[in-house]
């Protein structure tokens, strides 16, 4: 990158520049023409001093106040004769004119100012950006995320705003003060020197204080970014700490880091007022000399009094530019400081020629031997990893790699997979360099996955599609003022300097995949879900999934068959004592009481749980069923069980928390309002504590706590509450609630619940897993299942895949990889954490799927590599023995010795 | 089915007979009640003992594993509690029960069992009893078996 930032502002905006410039330009003439006028208004028009001779004067007689030694005025235009008045309110309308104009073009100026800042932000935040893309794969091991993201988005930002001042603003206030200067100097030659005299002392005393300035602003910026890396490691880390009681530890690591920060900070604040109040005080003593010289030429005569207003007029808006041009001094190196840092921290050494990332390289590659000759790989701290290693790997040959954990197994596959590079020796494909093939044919001929794969997080869908979108294969269609608005986003694309990639388009490779439509493409992933045993796991995630109500119509009516058919085989009689319908006429003994009378699922917050007994609408509903004070009758029993069966227990017993409705703390308070409660009677209680009661009912399921407290007349009240709430919920409550409704789809709930439309009963042995296999066979029976595992493809993973275990990430990667049908694969003990004989399933079917492909194996389990068609055993970094598992299964092979050592 | 009916039936259970009511409906709170059909099992030998049952109702026969199939080594039936053993000693479980009707028993997980008995020293005492009881009684019928072999 241009190391110097002035030369990458004008390289990229010298078009933009320009123009504002221009403009700059104009407005100093118009500025210098304004600045005459408030003379001639009080001198020429209040005075009457243009009509000492006539009674009328010239009007817009254009002269430019030239000094004589530039060749005196020169008189451009004769104007028109006026009367005092009316020469009054022409030169005051004039004023007010060239205050609009002022006013328009500054903001107009603003305008292209900001743009062109914005243009250029976007441009060095991007250029960042893409060159975080190539960054070298070993230098990810030194940099922290959180100061690249903190480089990018914090630290460049005051530069987007100074690039927009950069060159114009030197100039615009450079001009005005300039323009103010001459004026003075016009009026008057003393005053003129005496203004230049103050100037340049501010400009020498004032930078040299700021040397400090700037200097503590460099460390403000690095203090500050290496908080940021050290709050997200406290991120990463927080199992961590938590683990070995280290969060005192940390904080006062971030103790002492913002104390130092707070001492600089405030440092920084301490010299910048002062710096600023000298700088004040200068230009305010300039002003007393106008007043005291000028006051006295004045009074003798020499000097008319608007000739000195005009002056010091003049002189009031000198100032302040040249207060903000040393601003602007300042900031330039500010910003080339701040610019400094993050182009050092961009370009680290090795950086991937862009050419290995271009969109249009050439992506096919024929199937070739992969060949590795005499590779030698040296890590960074020097040790020897992989010696003079030798391999030859045919297209369709799967081979394994074994050894132990000191064997360099890893390291070899690493070589392979591009993810470091050779000391010496070569690695081809056939026979090109594999260090020269650009990521368009590497990213999508060969998959490479190691022991951990990183999930983005999206849905599973997205995750698994990933590795087919490596370039818009189709635009995308826009029309009418979506067209404009493209076109218009098109267009600053290309100002600020960015490649036209529109994350809109279609980036799936069908092709790459192998396949003709979306339709086969999800047929595939469905394959490969199985090929990886993963089709369990999503078809669970499916159940619990939701369906969105605007693109899968057709799907939920098919899971409304599904419900048909459940309610079905869940009515013959080993099952109906397993599940409780939703049934809108029937209280359901195993729902809590609140989700009886709300009878449907909460969208928002107002009927969530917690909420619920503060809400209005519910008390309105509990008192027009007359309710309420049945509910405060089952709260105190409730309240009455729990203290008794509480009571005796020490506070923090587990008990509480698996069982109770009253945590430990409040069960004191409980035990004083049962008291009060048993004193004054229900009806007279305070409202307080009857509300108290009330939310205490919420919880309570008949089956599951068996308190024997709900009678069927209670039932029926409910029942009726629950018929009232739905009547009466006010329009703006519409949204917060989907209710169950028999005939109609929940898209609020989930799958399962939708199509099992009804509770698990409570105590029934082994509910869950009958049930369950009721369901999947009505879901089989329909031919859902896989309906169910599309939904299940729109689970979210979570930040880093978080939310799946690492096996589910790895079969992730698993499906990511194959989905493209590679000619290469690299297992770097990718499927290692599974159990064996998972592994041996596995393996058997991935090799399988990639029958054409060379397939390098890495795993611990050296009997595993008995699957493959080729055993490469490895110790202290060379190739030790390789053949076919036959081969090597001969007495005193290392192979045989390792298969009987215990599992490393 | 209330939780008082389920203190009423744990009074029945000599195990219990002795424990002030109160705690007897803590525990029946606390524990878990189940319905078994008949075929149903409650566990399976070698499973990992992870609670113990107290029938409420219901009947259900203990089988052992033999090379020749099950084996029906004895039958339970109401007041029994089964599976002590197993949570008692952290043994997978020695035998396989099943439900020969329909059956009610309360679930007592490992967790909740050693917390009562910690909690509430009467219950262990009574644990203890009719350990030492079963031990007398096996005592009995080996010095039986022995003067039957003689």
């Amino acid at each position: 990158m241009e190391p110097r930032l002035f030369k990458y502002i004008w390289r990229f905006s010298k078009r933009d520049q320009r123009v504002i410039l221009v403009i700059v330009v104009i407005q100093l003439l118009v500025y210098f023409v304004s600045l005459d006028l408030p003379k001639r208004i009080i001198n020429d028009a209040i005075q009457g001093g243009a009509f000492k001779e006539s009674t009328t004067a010239q009007f817009m007689d254009l002269t430019l106040p030239l000094p004589d030694f530039l060749g005196g005025p020169i008189h451009i235009f004769d104007g028109i004769p006026l009367p005092q008045v009316e020469y009054l309110f022409a030169l005051c309308f004039s004023y007010l004119f060239f205050v609009i104009l002022t006013g328009w073009i500054k903001q107009l100026v603003n305008t292209e100012k900001g743009r062109l800042g914005e243009r250029m932000l976007r441009r060095l935040r991007f250029e960042l950006f893409d060159r975080v893309l190539q960054f070298p794969l070993l230098h990810f091991r030194k940099v922290k995320q959180a100061e690249i993201a903190t480089m990018i988005k914090d630290e460049v930002e005051p530069l987007g705003g100074f690039i927009g001042d950069a060159f114009i603003t030197p100039v615009q206030l450079g001009g005005m003060a300039l323009t103010a200067l001459i004026f003075v100097f016009i009026q008057n030659v003393w005053m003129g020197l005496i203004t230049i005299s103050m100037l340049l002392i501010q400009f020498t005393i004032i930078p040299r204080l700021r040397v400090k300035i700037l200097q503590l602003g460099k460390q403000r910026q690095i203090t500050a970014r290496q908080l940021a890396g050290r709050i997200a490691e406290a991120v990463d880390g927080a199992v961590e700490i938590h683990a070995n009681d280290t969060s005192n530890y940390e904080r006062a690591d971030i103790i002492a880091r913002l104390g130092n920060i707070f001492q600089i900070r405030f440092e920084l604040f301490k010299r910048k007022f002062l710096v600023k109040y000298i700088n004040n005080m200068l230009a305010q003593t300039t002003p007393f000399l106008y007043f005291v010289i000028g006051g006295y030429f004045a009074l003798k005569g020499q000097f008319d009094v608007g000739t000195l207003f005009a002056a010091i007029n003049a002189y009031k808006d000198l100032p302040s530019p040249i207060k903000e041009l040393i601003d602007w001094d300042q900031q330039r190196q500010d910003v080339q400081i701040k610019y400094d840092q993050v182009i050092e921290q961009f370009t680290p050494g090795g950086m991937l020629d862009p050419k290995v990332q271009a969109l249009d390289g050439d992506n096919t590659i024929d199937l070739a031997p992969l060949v590795l000759e005499r590779v030698v790989y040296i890590d960074e701290s020097g040790a020897v990893l992989v010696e003079d290693a030798s391999l030859e790997v045919a297209p369709g040959e799967h081979v394994a790699l074994v050894g132990d954990s000191n064997s360099g197994k890893e390291a070899l596959a690493a070589l392979i997979g591009r993810l470091v590079r050779p000391a010496s020796g070569n690695i081809r494909y056939g026979d090109r360099d594999l260090a020269e093939l650009p990521e368009a044919v590497t990213g999508r001929r060969f998959a490479y996955l190691g022991d951990e794969t990183y999930l983005l997080p999206l849905s599973l869908e997205d995750n698994l599609l990933y590795s087919l979108k490596h370039r818009p294969i189709r635009q995308a269609q826009y029309e009418g003022s979506q067209l404009a608005a493209f076109e218009r986003r098109l267009y600053e694309t290309r100002r600020a300097g960015s490649p036209e990639l529109d994350i809109n388009a279609d980036w799936l490779d069908l092709e790459g995949a192998g396949v003709a439509d979306r339709a086969t493409l999800e047929a595939r992933v469905m394959t490969l879900l199985g090929v990886v045993e993963f089709e369990d796991d999503v078809y669970q995630f499916g159940l619990r999934g939701r369906v969105d109500p605007k693109d899968n119509n057709g799907l939920a009516n098919q899971f409304l068959h599904a419900r048909a058919a459940a309610r079905e085989r869940l009515a013959e009689p080993q099952m109906a004592a397993l599940v409780e319908p939703f049934d809108p006429a029937r209280y359901n003994r195993n729902m809590t009481v609140a989700e009886n009378v709300l009878f449907g699922t909460p969208l928002g917050l107002e009927f969530a749980p917690e909420a619920l007994a503060g809400n209005a609408h519910v008390a309105g509903v509990l008192g027009a069923a007359s309710v309420t004070n049945d509910l405060i009758a089952l709260g105190q029993k409730i309240a009455e069980t729990m203290v008794e069966l509480f009571a005796d227990l020490p506070a923090g017993h587990p008990f509480f928390e698996q069982f109770s409705f009253i945590s430990a703390e409040d069960l004191p308070r409980f035990q004083q309002l049962i008291a009060r409660v048993q004193r004054s009677g229900l009806e007279a209680a305070p409202a307080e504590d009857k509300r108290r009661l009330i939310a205490l009912t919420f919880p309570y399921i008949e089956a599951r706590h068996r308190l024997g407290l709900i009678n069927d007349k209670l039932e029926e009240k409910l029942l009726r509450a629950r018929t009232l709430f739905r009547e009466m919920l006010p329009k703006t409550l519409n949204g917060a609630i989907e209710f169950y409704d028999p005939e109609r789809y929940n898209t609020a709930a989930t799958v399962q619940d939708n199509i099992l439309f009804g509770r698990l009963v409570y105590g029934q042995a082994q509910a869950a897993q009958k049930v369950g296999a009721v369901l999947s066979e009505v879901i089989d029976g329909l031919t859902l299942r896989s309906r169910v595992i599309a939904v299940g493809l729109g689970f979210n993973v979570g930040a880093a895949g978080r939310k799946l275990s690492v096996a589910q990430r790895q079969k992730a990667g698993l499906i990511r990889a194959l989905l493209k049908r590679p000619q290469l694969v690299i297992l770097n003990n990718t499927i290692s954490h599974f159990d064996e004989a998972s592994q041996r399933r596995l393996i058997g079917r991935i090799r399988d799927d990639v029958k054409e492909a060379a397939l390098v194996f890495v795993t611990h389990t050296a009997a595993l590599a008995r699957e493959l068609d080729r055993v490469v055993v490895m110790q202290n970094g060379r190739i030790a023995e390789m053949g076919t598992p036959a081969e090597l299964d001969r007495p005193n092979s290392i192979y045989q010795a390792m298969l009987g050592a215990p599992e490393s | 089915m209330s939780i008082q009916e389920d203190v009423e039936a744990l009074k029945r259970i000599p195990l219990f007979a002795k424990v002030e009511p109160a705690k007897l409906k803590l525990m029946a709170f606390a524990s878990e009640r189940a319905q078994y059909q008949p075929g149903d099992q409650l566990f399976h030998q070698g499973d990992v003992a992870d609670a113990a049952f107290i029938i409420l109702g219901g009947s259900a026969d203990i089988l052992v594993e033999t090379p020749g199939g099950p084996l029906k080594v004895a039958d339970v039936g109401i007041g029994a509690f089964v599976g002590e053993i197993g949570i008692l000693m952290d043994v997978p479980r020695t035998a396989t029960i099943r439900a020969t009707e329909p059956m009610t028993v309360l679930k007592i997980t490992k967790e909740l069992f050693f917390r009562m008995v910690t909690d509430f020293p009467s219950i262990g005492i009574e644990v203890m009893r009719v350990l030492a009881q079963r031990i007398e009684h096996m005592n009995v019928q080996l010095r039986e078996a022995v003067a039957a072999r003689k």
